[in-house]
């Protein structure tokens, strides 16, 4: 048999930081065959990415590599080279990296360099490399850009990162890696950052890059859709070591080890069973929850919240001077109906309109037309209206829950003080009261009474979010707006977070809005499902029927871009690389909508409604 | 571009007109003028021939019309007993405690002045920018403490204080006198090749002096900037491309951390002028500093007024500057709104 292109054995990290030394990757061992691709799959801090840094030698500068050996046999070279063994600023090291092997990062717009243009970034990688003529890179650098699919490549080596759309900016990085025709690709979490359909253009990317030029890629990831999708090997890793590994069959058919067992079960799916229950790796117990019931309170006859009609425009400055201000529409007409005690999702890609959906029901936007009603028993009544005591009292009602866990906790303020905020700002109890509610709510949501004192930095990402979760449920709402709330956070501790919500909405009879990117995540949670794409809602129907029969072209395309952990269900590449399905005035008749029209939404079967354009309610009327 | 330098221009100007106003009723509040006071003083000592020549004076400056009136007559807008002749006829005026217009005053003062403080600027970011990156680089190493100790001494030590150890010890060891800008016997000689190696002998001291408070912060700011940067994700990226230490450093991070600094030039530039006025005194530099100081002492109106114009026309000209370079050398506010 030939020998793998890279082989490490017995690979050790060791970090030493203030507060005590830590192995980040221990005896770690795996071979990466020629020409094909070996996932590498964990949780965050499991030494993924800390592996990849120690490949290419650019390790942080508390990390070291202890032990082992990452034997690199490159067939451009004469010998294998023990990379391990190299000097991490030596000459043999700065010309494998980038040149032989090479690597793109998860984040597209931090990677590349806001000041340098395209074209200069990427020309830098041949030049390092290759001994050619400024224009001879640049002539290159074109071609390269030309096949990873920039519309214009001449015009794009004159543009800076910021002017590109997220996936265009990750082509961009591929370009800048493949370049040089490695031997190696190292792809730290590629597409994590993307949107579905985009992740999916990317994936389908490299998959053709990679059978163009026969490198390896590595591929570094924690979503297990994506593996099964474009990995041959799998290897998967749980703090520093390996856990199983071995062909993406045997992962995905027969796998051993109960650790990828666990990690499989917490990941969402699409044909889960009606009842089915995430299996989080770690579950969190709550001694209260099961005897906690909602507040009396009159409840409303029809649906809690409404939205009817809300539009909603935003005003651009123009780049050029004196140049005319362009109008961006960023919500079309959008109808929303949330029952008591049920969820409804509100699903589409970034810059939809989904977050100023969410922020027009919470009134901290004002809508150009429509209006928000909100019912708490004694009738609908207009969000935008309300003043005084009754806006206070919708202010109780309806609580909000953040993406990210980091930046929404004051890292100034103890858990105590976060938790209790929201009663002092609305006086209510007195300080004892409080410090019961506040131990009640911890309880709830499955965090220590101990953490009473402490900051959220010493949270992990998922207890902020339940931390976050907590205090918005310090005022007993009725209603929560969750605005990508486990998009944040690994699948494990994403697993724990959606049960603790529907856990939380038995108990507590609350209504959910829950806006997120990912379908599948919205399958498990939601009752009702609404499809966004630029400011309309395209689609909106029962869960059940919404996946049973899509009827909207784009929410077809969203649910085929979605990378199922399931050998099974493998992504229709093909079928994706029409760039089309975003844009209104391209989908197909009769669901085109041109430019300043809204279309209408028809009801198709009983509950499931479809954006149509004019052309067609004409015919019908 | 074009359009948005012309409105740049526009804004200057009006910028410059209401400085203009403020500075000259500011220099008038206090009651009485330099020519009164002195005509009083000369009433008192009975001196007719100078009194006379002190009132022909008020009288070619306009100083017995009302204030308004002095100030238009003073920027040129208005006819004054000489007809247009103001700052903006490029007339700056005559300087009565000085008995000279202020062009000769000011003249050779104003170039030294810029020369002492340019000088200090380049030592400034010559010494700190590597010290900076060497700091920032070995975060925590022995050079990085040594580094930030001297800084802050530096910061610490009152920049006169320093001129006058100096002048002390450098007299007292190598027989050296470092006041003043030139040896005392080119005082009033045209420029010679010896009068310009003496001004360059006798520069060393104040660059330093006035220089040294200036590096200390701009190793602390430039190398906590630069720490910052170094963390980034595309400094990591241009690594794994292949780049050397080096090269990766001064093309990414280094250039990023830049802007704050560039964007200072506009308070630099002011500062060239009237910074180091007691560093000046000190050391008996024959810069604008102490002219500065004693025109307002005493109600020199139009010396006072012109040296204080040509600080806030350096303020506004650095700051176009800096907008400038800023928008040069960073695609993100060249192109800002435009995406």
């Amino acid at each position: 048999m030939e020998a793998p292109l890279l082989s490490i054995r017995q690979l050790t990290v060791d970090f030493h930081t203030d507060t005590g030394d830590f192995r980040a990757v221990d005896g770690l061992t795996f071979d990466i065959p020629k020409g094909r691709t070996v996932a590498l799959v964990g949780e965050s801090g499991s030494g993924k990415s800390v592996t990849a840094q120690a490949i290419l030698q650019i390790l942080p500068k508390k990390a070291r590599i202890a032990g082992g050996s990452v034997v690199f046999n490159d067939p451009a070279l004469q010998a294998p080279i023990d990379i391990a063994a190299l000097k991490p600023e030596g000459e043999a090291m700065h010309l494998l990296r980038g040149g032989r092997i090479a690597m793109i990062f998860q984040e597209p717009m931090t990677s590349l360099s806001p000041l340098h243009t395209i074209g200069d970034q990427i020309s830098e990688a041949l030049l390092i490399h290759a001994d050619v003529s400024k224009a001879k890179a640049l002539q290159r650098t074109m071609e390269v850009l030309a096949r990873v699919g920039f519309p214009d490549p001449k015009r794009a080596l004159r543009t800076y990162p910021f002017e590109l759309s997220g996936g265009l900016r990750q082509r961009a990085m591929i370009a800048m890696a493949l370049i040089t025709r490695p031997a190696l690709l190292i792809a730290d979490e590629p597409t994590t950052a993307l949107d579905v359909t985009t992740q999916a253009q990317i994936l389908d990317l490299i998959k053709e890059l990679q059978a163009e030029t026969g490198m390896s890629v590595l591929l570094i990831t924690h979503d297990l859709g994506v593996v099964a999708n474009i990995a041959d090997d799998v290897v998967v890793m749980y703090r520093g070591r390996v856990m199983e590994r071995g062909s993406r069959e045997d992962i995905f058919r027969s796998a051993q080890h109960p650790y990828l067992k666990a990690l499989m079960r917490a990941v969402p799916r699409f044909a889960m069973a009606e009842h089915e229950r995430l299996t989080p790796i770690r579950e969190v117990r709550s001694a209260t929850l099961e005897s906690a019931h909602a507040p009396e309170r009159p409840q409303p006859q029809g649906s809690i919240l409404k939205a009817e009609g809300l539009t909603k425009c935003f005003t651009l400055r123009s780049g050029r001077f004196f140049g005319k201000p362009r109008t961006i529409h960023a919500v079309n007409e959008v109808d929303l109906t949330l029952p008591v005690g049920k969820t409804l999702g509100l699903v589409g890609e970034s810059g939809c309109g989904k977050t100023t959906v969410s922020k027009m029901i919470m009134r901290a936007l004002q809508p150009d037309a429509g209006r928000v009603l909100f019912d708490d028993g004694t009738g609908p009544k207009d969000v935008h209206q309300l003043e005084g005591d009754a806006l206070t009292a919708y202010r109780r009602s309806v609580q909000f829950i953040f993406q990210d866990p980091f930046s929404s906790l004051n890292p100034r303020m103890t858990v105590y003080e976060i938790l209790t905020e929201p009663l002092r700002i609305h006086n209510i109890g007195t300080p004892d009261e409080r410090y019961e509610r506040v131990k009640q709510l911890l309880d709830m949501v499955g965090l220590d009474q101990r953490s009473l004192r402490r900051y959220p930095h010493s949270f992990s990402g998922g207890q902020r979010q339940r931390l976050g979760i907590a205090r918005a449920l310090a005022l007993e709402p009725r209603v929560l707006l969750c605005d990508e709330p486990v998009s944040a956070l690994d699948v494990s501790v994403q697993a724990q977070v959606l049960n603790l919500l529907k856990d939380l909405q038995s108990a507590l009879g609350l209504s959910y809005l829950f806006v997120s990117h990912n379908l599948a995540v919205v399958d498990y949670i939601a009752d009702t499902i609404a499809v966004m794409c630029r400011g309309y809602i395209v689609e909106e129907a029962p869960k059940s029927s919404l996946f049973r029969n899509p009827v909207h072209p784009y929410t077809q395309a969203l649910l085929a871009a979605v990378p199922d952990p399931d050998l099974d269900r493998p992504l229709d590449f093909a079928k994706l690389r029409a760039d089309r399905f975003s844009n209104p005035a391209q989908w197909p008749e009769p669901f085109r909508i041109p430019d300043g029209e809204f279309g209408v939404m028809q009801e198709i079967e009983p509950g499931h409604k479809v954006r149509m354009g004019r052309a067609r309610t004409q015919e019908a009327a | 571009m074009i359009s948005f330098l012309l409105r740049r221009l526009v804004t200057m100007a009006v910028t410059l007109f209401i400085i203009s106003a403020l500075v000259f009723f500011i220099i008038k509040l206090p009651p009485g003028d330099f020519l009164s006071n002195l005509i009083q003083e000369l009433r008192a000592q009975g001196d007719n021939a100078a009194i006379a020549k002190a009132e022909f004076l008020i009288k070619q400056y306009g100083l017995d019309r009302p204030a308004w009136e002095q100030y238009l007559i003073w920027i040129g807008a208005m006819p004054g007993p000489n007809g247009f002749s103001g700052l903006l006829q490029g007339d700056w005026g005559w300087s009565f405690e000085y008995d000279k217009p202020v062009v000769d005053v000011v003249g050779d003062a104003l170039w030294l002045t810029l020369l002492v403080n340019l000088a200090a600027v380049v030592f400034i970011h010559v010494v700190a920018i590597p010290i900076a990156i060497y700091s920032a680089t070995r975060q925590y190493s022995i050079g990085d403490y040594i580094a930030t100790f001297i800084g802050y001494i530096g910061l610490a030590t009152p920049s006169f204080l320093l001129a006058l150890i100096l002048l002390y010890y450098l007299n007292r060891w190598f027989g050296v006198s470092i006041g003043g800008l030139y040896d005392a016997k080119y005082a009033g000689e045209p420029w010679t090749w010896d009068k310009i190696r003496s001004l360059l002998s006798h520069l060393i001291v104040p660059t330093i002096v006035i220089g040294l408070a200036g590096t200390a912060s701009m190793i602390r700011r430039m190398r906590a900037n630069l720490l910052d940067e170094l963390g980034k994700q595309y400094y990591v990226t241009a690594k794994a491309k292949g780049l050397g230490p080096t090269k990766a450093l001064l093309k990414y991070p280094f250039r990023m951390s830049l802007n704050p600094f560039i964007a200072d030039i506009g308070n630099l530039l002011p500062h060239l002028v009237s910074g180091s006025v007691l560093v000046s005194l000190v050391l008996s530099l024959p810069t604008v500093g102490p002219i500065l100081l004693s025109a307002l002492k005493n109600q020199d109106q139009f010396l006072a007024g012109f040296i204080l114009m040509f600080v806030a026309l350096l303020t506004v000209v650095g700051m176009l500057i800096s907008d400038i370079l800023l928008a040069w050398i960073d695609p993100r506010i060249r192109m800002g709104g435009a995406r």
